[in-house]
């Protein structure tokens, strides 16, 4: 009784240590995938001038390319080693290139100094990046899957599901705390690297952590029963029988997964930015805490799959956010829209700022004029001319920007709503590691999951932003055109239009998955 | 159900086929008409990543369900 007990003990110390050693590297990579996004703005000034459009166009390569194209690559590369060599030594191998690729970003002299070496550079380094994390998930999660008991599976794989919300966490932890630190011109000379490179402390670790661990039970005994499969792409990608499951794992459910992902963490930051209007470090504190409070439920919900079934848990996160994104987001651009609220009397206040550019003959005005308003919000709105010190030449066209920043009733508001979006996504998200890894044999597992995971992800939820902000775009332009021309507009809430591709893609993903996906199999089968 | 599931196999068949003409034809072709790299690597995805995966995935998925590829015993 005494040693069952105790092997029990040993079995789930050794669970723990598979668990942590897993999400503390995919963590890291994903920390690193997102600095380099959230830093995107910097990084343009320093390595991609805007008025070089060779530069430009690697600019918008290294953009897309890493996050669309690549990571699929990866999975598909990495996947095939991992069902090849083994899980360990390939999510080894993934942990190390993301991290040297972001140490390195780091570390590259700007486009003034080694001219387009830099940004080639960058775009080399980048598509590391990329290729890394396209591998690194799968071997993550069919690795703690593969050391699973069943019946706990989805519990146990929702701690890997926790890295990605928490990579992009701790990722905006370090950069506001970084630039907290420093003064805005610091931040803008060295201070940006030093997220990058601090990156390489924490490879470091996670390296040696999983340097120590077993390589995945199953896999061992595959290997030994000789059932490695020589060809893991033409066993996964050439034969019906396998191919049909990546099919309806894409379609039936990471698909619906991506865009629920997207809209929740990416969609939602840039709609309080850019349409909302919220000042960079408001909209950023939003989403950490948001993202602070629902970071756990992924646990919970990946736990609930274990009770009442995968399908069950993410069809009804996925229906839940396609019925109430509209809903949400008119919430959110009410809780910012000044209109709607109540203009202290006399507050408003008006500073002017004149700086001469250095080695040109322009002249910066700036303007900013503050409006006050009875909750607590804040309106600025920063009108900025260039004019020349020459008289006889006309000065250039001033650029408004309106900065909002909003009261502490709004702020726990917009909290609140992106928390529900995150909820949505710890549905969609929690269980899938679990979903996926019990739709497919051992022996194929990291080659066959990695793909659709990745295309899901990368492709239908990484085209999110570019797609829905093209749609709103176009409806705005769409009225414009209308106004100009004296008839009605065809759109009320053209802020709106972008939610329609997620709202899509959702639906058939959700009506895909209902109709096909098995509710019952809660087994890996081989 | 199994027979809900065949029939629903033409849907994502004619989905694919549609998604595929209007991100071609709708998209990237006004993209690439409107030049600049802006507009041209994203047409570039459209055209040769995003459109041959949803038309031929969601083709070959619906094939697959039309041949009761996924019946179930429920």
């Amino acid at each position: 009784m005494n040693s069952k007990l105790s092997s029990e003990q040993v079995d789930k110390k050794k669970l723990r240590k598979v668990i942590a050693a897993s999400s503390v590297g995919t963590l890291i990579e994903w920390y690193d995938f997102y600095i380099f996004g959230s830093l995107s703005v910097v990084i343009a000034t320093k390595f991609f001038p805007s008025d070089n459009p060779t530069a430009a166009f690697l600019s918008t390569l290294a953009t897309f390319a890493a996050g669309f194209v690549v990571r699929p690559f990866g999975a598909l590369f990495f996947g095939r080693l991992g069902d090849l060599i083994g899980r360990k030594y390939t999510f080894m191998v993934t942990l190390l290139i993301m991290g040297f690729s972001t140490f390195a970003i780091g570390l590259i002299p700007g486009y003034e100094t080694i001219g387009f070496l830099a940004p080639i550079l960058v775009l080399i380094l980048r598509l590391l990046q990329g290729l890394a994390l396209g591998g690194e998930y799968g071997g993550a999660a069919t690795y703690v899957a593969e050391h699973s008991e069943p019946g706990k599976r989805g519990y146990r794989t929702a701690w890997i599901q926790t890295t990605a919300s928490l990579g992009l966490f701790i990722s905006l932890l370090v950069i506001l705390a970084t630039k907290k630190s420093m003064s805005a011109e610091a931040f803008a000379n060295f201070g940006w690297r030093i997220p990058f490179l601090i990156s390489i402390v924490m490879v470091g670790i996670s390296y040696f952590i999983r340097k120590n661990m077993d390589e995945s039970p199953m896999f061992e005994k595959a290997k030994q029963e000789g059932k490695i499969v020589a060809n893991p792409l033409k066993e996964s990608f050439g034969k019906k029988l396998n191919f049909k499951f990546v099919l309806l794992a894409l379609f039936g459910a990471t698909m619906g997964q991506g865009v629920v992902w997207y809209t929740g963490q990416f969609y939602a930051l840039s709609f309080l930015q850019k349409v909302a209007n919220i000042e960079f470090e408001q909209s950023n504190y939003i989403i950490a805490a948001s993202l602070a409070g629902g970071t756990g439920f992924f646990i919970f919900f990946g736990w609930l799959s274990d009770k009442i079934g995968r399908k069950a848990v993410m069809l009804t996160g996925m229906l839940l956010a396609i019925c109430t994104y509209r809903p949400i987001y008119q919430a959110m651009y009410e809780a910012a829209d000044v209109s709607l609220k109540t203009e202290v009397a006399g507050s408003k206040v008006i500073h002017t700022d004149y700086y001469m550019i250095p080695n040109s003959v322009d002249l910066k005005k700036t303007v900013k004029t503050e409006f006050s308003y009875t909750d607590g919000s804040k309106l600025t709105l920063e009108e900025s001319s260039l004019t020349t010190i020459f008289p006889g030449k006309n000065p250039k066209k001033p650029e408004v920007k309106r900065i909002v920043h909003v009261g502490s009733s709004s702020f726990w508001l917009l909290i609140l709503l992106v928390f529900i979006q995150v909820l949505y996504v710890t549905m969609v998200y929690g269980p899938i590691a679990a979903f996926l890894v019990e739709m497919f044999p051992t022996a194929i597992r990291y080659t066959s999951m990695s793909l659709p995971y990745h295309i899901g992800n990368g492709i239908f939820g990484g085209l999110l932003p570019a797609v829905a902000t093209y749609l709103a775009a176009k409806a705005s332009t769409a009225n414009e055109v209308a106004v100009a021309a004296g008839q009605a507009i065809p759109y009320d809430k053209p802020y709106l239009e972008g939610l329609w591709y997620p709202i899509i893609i959702g639906g058939v993903c959700f009506v895909i998955g209902l109709l096909y996906v098995n509710g019952k199999d809660k087994e890996i089968n081989d | 159900m199994n027979g809900i599931r065949q029939i629903f196999g033409i849907v994502w068949i004619l989905l694919g086929l549609a998604a595929g003409y209007f991100l071609v034809f709708e998209q990237s072709l006004l993209l690439f008409e409107k030049g600049g790299m802006d507009n041209i690597v994203p047409a570039i995805i459209y055209t040769f990543i995003l459109a041959p995966l949803l038309t031929g995935g969601m083709c070959v998925f619906g094939l697959y369900a039309l041949q009761n590829e996924y019946k179930s015993n429920d």
